[in-house]
C-alpha cells in the first residue's frame, strides 16, 4: 500500500547526512545552561565531603551574608516541600528494601557528593563562593565500600533497614544439579565488573521558570526522559502534573546517565516554588563525578559446566551488583536486566542466574550505556574463552558447537525469552574474513615461537542483547513501573509539509534525520519536508524517551504506523476529490490515484489543503490533519554481531594496544548507515574504555578518589584506533520495518573481546584472567606472577590507579 | 573592575569585567554567545576551545581580562557570509558529530591544527586533538572529516 512495500525505498538504507548538524556546527544550540531568563537566580549544592555522617546541623548564616545571596536551604528546611522521596520506579522483588532517599540529606549523609543543603544567589559565582561558607557539622559513621564487607552487615548503609542486602533475584531453569554434576569439565571464574562514570561531554543542568499566580512550571532540563521526569516529579512534589511542563532541549549525551530523576531537579523545583523565581543550576564537573549515577559495579561468579567434546550443558551466574547508597530511579533492575543475557547466543540444558543487590556508601549506580547487557556479556563471553583455552579449543569452534543455528529461528533460550531472528554463522564467516582470522592465528603462533617482546592476541566475542526496551507486559511481569510502548503523531500541515510529534527524546542519536527518512518514504514527500517534534511535554505530551535502543525500534515503528494510518485517512477524501471509489484508489509516492486511470490523481500535499479548507468532503468526514499510534512490541529485538579484536601485548611494559577490529553487527533493517555506523563507532570506545582504561576507584574511607576528568581516564582520540565495521541485515520479524536497535551493541560486545585479546596475547605465561581495566601494570604483573617472579607485597586485587596505569 | 577591549567574531566589545571572570563566562554570559560550551573544570575536555589571536586556547582556563586587546573567534564567527567552513561542512558530512556538545571545540582545536599542519596524517590528527574528548563518536569520522576539510582547504587555497 506505501511506497516502502511496493517500490524501492527512495530514503531508506541511504547515508543522509543530518538535520541536527546545522545548528551543532554553527554553534547555534538550545543547551539548558544556555537559558537566561528575567530575573534568574542559580543554585548551589553543599555537598557531603564525607562517604557517611549523621548531620548535627547545617549553618548557613554565613552564607546569607554573602554578596548575592538569596537564600539557602537545608534538607530540614525543605522536608515539607516533597510529597514523596526521590523515585525508584524498579522494586525488583516485593521484598526489595528499599529506603528513603531525600533530594537533600536530612539526618545522614551516605556517600561523598551527597546534596546536604543549597544556596540561590544572582550569579553562578556567587552561588559557588557562599556554599562554601555553609558549615555543617558532621559526626562521622564508618564507611563501607566493599560489597562483600558490606554484606556481613557489621557496617550498616541504613541503620533502621538492618541489612546492606537490598535483594536477592533469581532466575534458574533446566536441571541444574544433572549438568554440573555430571558433566565432563567444568570452569569457574570471578570477575570484576568495575565501576564506571558515564561522562556524558554536557554536564546535566536545570533551569525553572515558574509562573507563581498560576501554579505552572515550566522545567527545563539536561535529560533523556521528559515525559518520566514529569511523572515522577508531579508524584514526589507538590506540583500537579498537568501544571507542569518538562523541556529537554538540546541534550549533550546521556548514555543512561540523564535517564534518571535528579535531587537537582526537585530541588529547583521547590526553590523555584519558594522564592518565585527562575532558577538554574548547571553542574561541575566533579559534581557530575560524584552526583550524577555511575554503572556497572558487579562481582561475578560465573561456572559453565560441558562436554569434552564442547557442548554447553549450563551456565551459573551469581552477581553482586552494587546500588551504592540509594536506589535511583531504575537502579536494582539493571543488573537483573542483565538475568536473561547470560546465556547470550548459545544452547544448553540448565541455567541459574542469582543477583544480590548491595548497598554501599558509594555514589549510586544506574543506567549506563548497555545497562545489565554488557556485564552480561563480559561475563558470559570471558568465560567462553576460558572454556575454550580448557578445553584446548579454537574459540570460534567452540561458540560453533553451540550457538542458535540460523535455521533454528525463532529460538525460544533457556532463559525465557524468544529470539525471533539472527545469523550468526553468517556475521562471524564475514567477520573471520575482514579481520584475516587465520592470518593472524599464524603470525600469533610465529611470534609465540618466536618469542617476540610484543605479543599478539585475538579477542573473540559473538554477542546479542535484548533491546527495544520493551513490550509492556514484560515490564509489568519484572515488576517494573512503567510500560515500554511509545506513540507518534504524524501531521500535515496546510501547505504540504509535515510535522511528526515523537515521544522518544533524542541527545545524539539523530532521531531527526532517521524518522525523516520513515516518513518520506511512507508519506512521499520530501525528507526536508519533514520536521520531528520532540523532547516538549507540551509539544509531545505522550511518550516513554529514549533508552534502552527503543527509538527506533519502538518509536520508530509508532512513526511509521501513525503515517500508514494518515495515508489511509486521507484517502476517503482523495477519493471523494477524485470521484472514485475509495477501494479504486491506490496511493504510491506521495499520489492518490485511480485504479486503471492513471490520469486521475492527485497529491498527498493536495488533499491535505482540501482537508484544510473542508469546503468539499465526504458526509460526516472528519477534516482531521493528522494520525497518532501508540505501538506496544510484541518482543524485545535481539541485534546480534561478531566482534574480533587483535591485541599487541608488550609483555616487557604490560602495555596492551588496540592492532585492528573488526565487527560485524546485525541490526536488522538500517535506515541510515552513516547513523549507524556512528553508534557502533561511539559504542565500541566506550566498550573499549571498559576494558582497558576506566574504572571509578573509592579509597576505603568512601572518597571516590577518580574525581574528574584528570583522574578517571576518558579516552581521545590516540588511544583509539580506525575500526573496520561491516553488517549482516537479518530483518526483525517483530515489527514491520524489521528493525532491532543500535544504540547500545558497539558497547556490549567491545569489552569482551578486548580483554579475551589480552589474555589470550599472554595464556601461554599462564595467564588465565586480568582484571579490567587492562592496565600496563595490571598485564605486567600478571606476567611476572606467572613466570614465578618474586613480587612486592602489592597484590593485584588491592592495586589502586588501575585506570591511571 | 578592570575594563577590556576585545574583538570577538569581528565585533568589538568594550566591557568591565570582574578580574576573576573566565573567558568562556564572559561569552557565554555577558555576551551571551552560547556556541562555546563548558564541559569540565579541570581544562581536560576542550569543549570551550576557542582562537586567541590565532592561537588555540581552552577559555574556560583563560580569564577575560587577559583576553584584552585580542582577536577572538569563536565557532559562531567561523563561517563567512552564510558560507560554512570547510570544516563545519566536513564534520557534517563525514557525520563527525552526534550530540554536538564538543563540537565547537573540536573545530576550533582543528582549525589551530590544520594551520599548523595543512596536511596530516591520521595519526597527527589523532595526536593533535589529544585535548578534546568526545564520548558519541569514537573519533574516527572526526579523524576523517578533519583530514577531508585539510583537502578542501588546500584546495581553496591553490584555486
Amino acid at each position: 500500500m506505501t511506497a516502502v512495500e511496493d517500490a524501492p525505498s527512495a530514503q531508506i538504507g541511504q547515508a543522509r547526512h543530518r538535520k541536527e548538524d546545522p545548528k551543532l556546527v554553527t554553534g547555534q544550540t538550545s543547551w539548558t545552561d544556555n537559558i537566561q531568563l528575567p530575573g534568574m537566580l542559580y543554585m548551589a549544592f553543599v555537598r557531603s565531603s564525607m562517604a557517611h555522617a549523621r548531620i548535627d546541623g547545617v549553618d548557613y548564616s554565613a552564607a546569607l551574608e554573602q554578596p548575592g545571596v538569596i537564600a539557602a536551604f537545608s534538607g530540614e528546611d525543605l522536608a515539607d516541600d516533597w510529597a514523596g522521596p526521590l523515585p525508584c520506579a524498579w522494586p525488583v522483588t516485593p521484598e526489595m528494601v528499599h529506603p528513603d532517599h531525600w533530594p537533600l540529606a536530612k539526618d545522614e549523609v551516605r556517600y561523598v557528593g551527597d546534596a546536604v543543603a543549597v544556596v540561590v544567589a544572582r550569579s553562578r559565582e556567587a552561588a559557588a563562593d557562599a556554599a562554601e561558607h555553609v558549615v555543617v557539622d558532621y559526626e562521622p559513621l564508618d564507611a563501607v565500600v566493599d560489597m562483600e564487607q558490606a554484606l556481613e552487615d557489621s557496617t550498616l548503609v541504613h541503620s533502621d533497614k538492618g541489612t546492606n542486602e537490598c535483594f536477592v533475584w533469581n532466575l534458574d531453569s533446566g536441571d541444574l544439579d544433572d549438568a554440573f554434576e555430571n558433566a565432563e569439565v567444568v570452569v569457574k571464574r570471578r570477575f570484576i565488573n568495575q565501576r564506571l562514570i558515564p561522562t556524558a561531554i554536557e554536564p546535566r543542568a536545570v533551569v525553572v521558570a515558574p509562573v507563581p499566580a498560576s501554579g505552572q512550571y515550566t522545567l527545563y532540563s539536561a535529560t533523556q526522559v521528559p515525559h518520566i521526569l514529569r511523572t515522577m516529579l508531579a508524584m514526589t512534589t507538590g506540583v500537579s502534573e498537568e501544571k507542569l511542563r518538562i523541556v529537554a532541549p538540546d541534550v549533550g549525551g546521556g548514555f543512561g546517565s540523564k535517564l534518571n530523576v535528579y535531587a537537582e531537579e526537585s530541588v529547583a523545583l521547590a526553590v523555584s516554588s519558594r522564592l518565585k523565581r527562575p532558577v538554574k543550576w548547571t553542574e561541575s564537573r566533579s559534581e557530575n563525578y560524584q552526583a550524577t549515577i555511575h554503572g556497572r559495579d558487579q562481582i561475578q561468579d560465573m561456572e559453565v559446566a560441558a562436554d569434552a567434546d564442547g557442548r554447553i550443558r549450563a551456565i551459573r551466574a551469581d552477581l553482586k551488583a552494587d546500588m551504592g547508597a540509594y536506589l535511583q530511579l531504575v537502579t536494582p533492575g539493571i543488573p537483573v536486566l542483565g538475568a536473561f543475557m547470560y546465556c547470550g547466543i548459545y544452547k544448553m540444558d540448565a541455567y541459574s542466574f542469582t543477583c544480590t543487590g548491595v548497598f554501599t556508601t558509594k555514589t549510586p549506580t544506574d543506567a549506563y550505556r548497555g545497562a545489565g547487557r554488557p556485564e552480561a556479556t563480559f561475563a558470559l563471553e570471558r568465560l567462553i574463552d576460558e572454556l575454550a583455552a580448557e578445553l584446548e579449543m579454537d574459540p570460534i569452534e567452540l561458540r560453533k558447537r553451540n550457538w542458535i543455528k540460523h535455521e533454528e529461528f525463532p529460538s525460544d533460550t533457556i532463559a525465557g525469552l524468544t529470539y525471533d531472528s539472527g545469523n550468526y554463522e553468517a556475521a562471524t564467516e564475514k567477520a573471520m574474513e575482514l579481520f584475516g582470522y587465520d592470518e593472524l592465528r599464524e603470525e600469533q603462533h610465529r611470534r609465540r615461537e618466536d618469542g617476540d617482546r610484543v605479543q599478539l592476541g585475538i579477542g573473540v566475542s559473538t554477542y546479542t542483547e535484548m533491546c527495544g526496551l520493551a513490550p509492556s507486559r514484560v515490564l509489568g511481569s519484572l515488576d517494573y513501573g512503567a510500560g515500554g510502548w511509545e506513540s507518534a503523531v504524524v501531521r500535515m500541515l496546510p501547505t504540504g509539509k509535515v510535522e511528526v510529534v515523537t515521544g522518544t527524546s533524542p541527545h545524539g542519536q539523530g532521531h531527526e534525520t532517521t524518522f525523516s527518512q520513515i516518513v518520506a518514504d511512507d508519506l512521499g514527500v520530501d525528507f526536508d519536508d519533514i520536521e520531528i517534534l520532540h523532547g516538549d511535554t507540551k509539544v509531545s505530551p505522550q511518550g516513554l524517551d529514549t533508552y534502552g535502543s527503543r527509538s527506533l525500534a519502538v518509536g520508530g515503528i509508532a512513526i511509521h504506523m501513525a503515517s500508514e494510518r494518515l495515508v489511509e485517512q486521507m484517502k476517503e477524501a482523495a477519493a471523494h476529490m477524485l470521484e472514485a471509489a475509495i477501494d479504486d484508489v491506490e496511493f504510491e509516492g506521495g499520489t492518490f490515484r485511480v485504479k486503471g486511470s492513471p490520469e486521475a490523481s492527485t497529491t498527498i500535499q493536495d488533499v491535505a489543503l482540501g482537508l484544510f479548507t473542508a469546503h468539499d468532503l465526504p458526509d460526516g468526514f472528519e477534516p482531521s490533519l493528522q494520525a497518532e499510534c501508540t505501538f506496544d512490541p510484541e518482543n524485545f529485538s535481539f541485534p546480534h554481531g561478531t566482534h574480533l579484536a587483535a591485541m599487541e601485548v608488550d609483555t616487557e611494559t604490560g602495555e596492551a594496544k588496540v592492532r585492528s577490529y573488526v565487527c560485524v553487527d546485525d541490526v536488522g533493517t538500517i535506515i541510515n548507515p552513516q547513523v549507524v555506523e556512528g553508534q557502533i563507532h561511539g559504542g565500541l570506545v566506550q566498550g573499549i574504555a571498559q576494558a582497558l582504561w576506566e574504572e571509578a576507584i573509592y579509597d576505603d574511607a568512601g572518597n571516590l578518589v577518580t574525581g574528574s576528568i584528570v583522574d578517571y581516564y576518558v579516552p581521545g582520540a590516540p588511544d583509539v584506533p580506525s575500526f573496520t565495521t561491516d553488517h549482516t541485515v537479518t530483518p526483525a520479524t517483530s515489527n514491520p520495518l524489521g528493525v532491532k536497535g543500535v544504540g547500545e551493541a558497539g558497547t556490549i560486545a567491545s569489552t569482551p573481546a578486548i580483554v579475551n585479546g589480552v589474555v589470550d596475547a599472554i595464556r601461554h605465561f599462564g595467564v588465565n584472567d586480568i582484571r579490567m581495566p587492562c592496565s600496563p601494570e595490571r598485564v605486567w604483573r600478571a606476567i611476572q606472577d606467572r613466570e614465578g617472579h618474586t613480587q612486592d607485597d602489592t597484590s593485584d586485587q588491592e592495586l589502586e590507579g588501575g585506570g591511571m596505569g | 573592575m578592570p575594563a577590556i577591549s576585545v574583538e570577538i567574531d569581528g565585533v568589538n566589545y568594550e566591557d568591565e569585567v570582574e578580574a576573576r571572570l573566565l573567558l568562556v563566562y564572559y561569552l557565554r554570559d555577558r555576551l551571551g554567545l552560547t556556541g562555546t560550551n563548558v564541559g569540565c573544570d579541570t581544562s581536560n575536555c576542550g569543549t570551550c576551545t576557542v582562537l586567541l589571536d590565532g592561537q588555540s586556547v581552552k577559555s574556560c582556563t583563560v580569564l577575560a581580562v587577559q583576553a584584552d586587546g585580542t582577536e577572538i573567534r569563536t565557532i559562531q564567527g567561523l563561517a563567512e557570509n552564510g558560507e560554512w567552513h570547510p570544516l563545519q561542512e566536513a564534520f557534517h558530512t563525514e557525520h563527525g558529530l552526534q550530540c554536538g556538545y564538543c563540537t565547537p571545540g573540536m573545530i576550533m582545536s582543528s582549525l589551530d591544527l590544520l594551520q599548523e599542519n595543512p596536511d596530516p596524517s591520521e595519526e597527527e590528527v589523532r595526536e593533535g586533538l589529544e585535548g578534546n574528548l568526545c564520548r558519541c563518536t569514537g573519533y574516527q569520522n572526526i579523524v576523517k572529516a578533519v583530514r577531508k576539510a585539510a583537502g578542501e582547504m588546500k584546495e581553496g587555497a591553490s584555486a
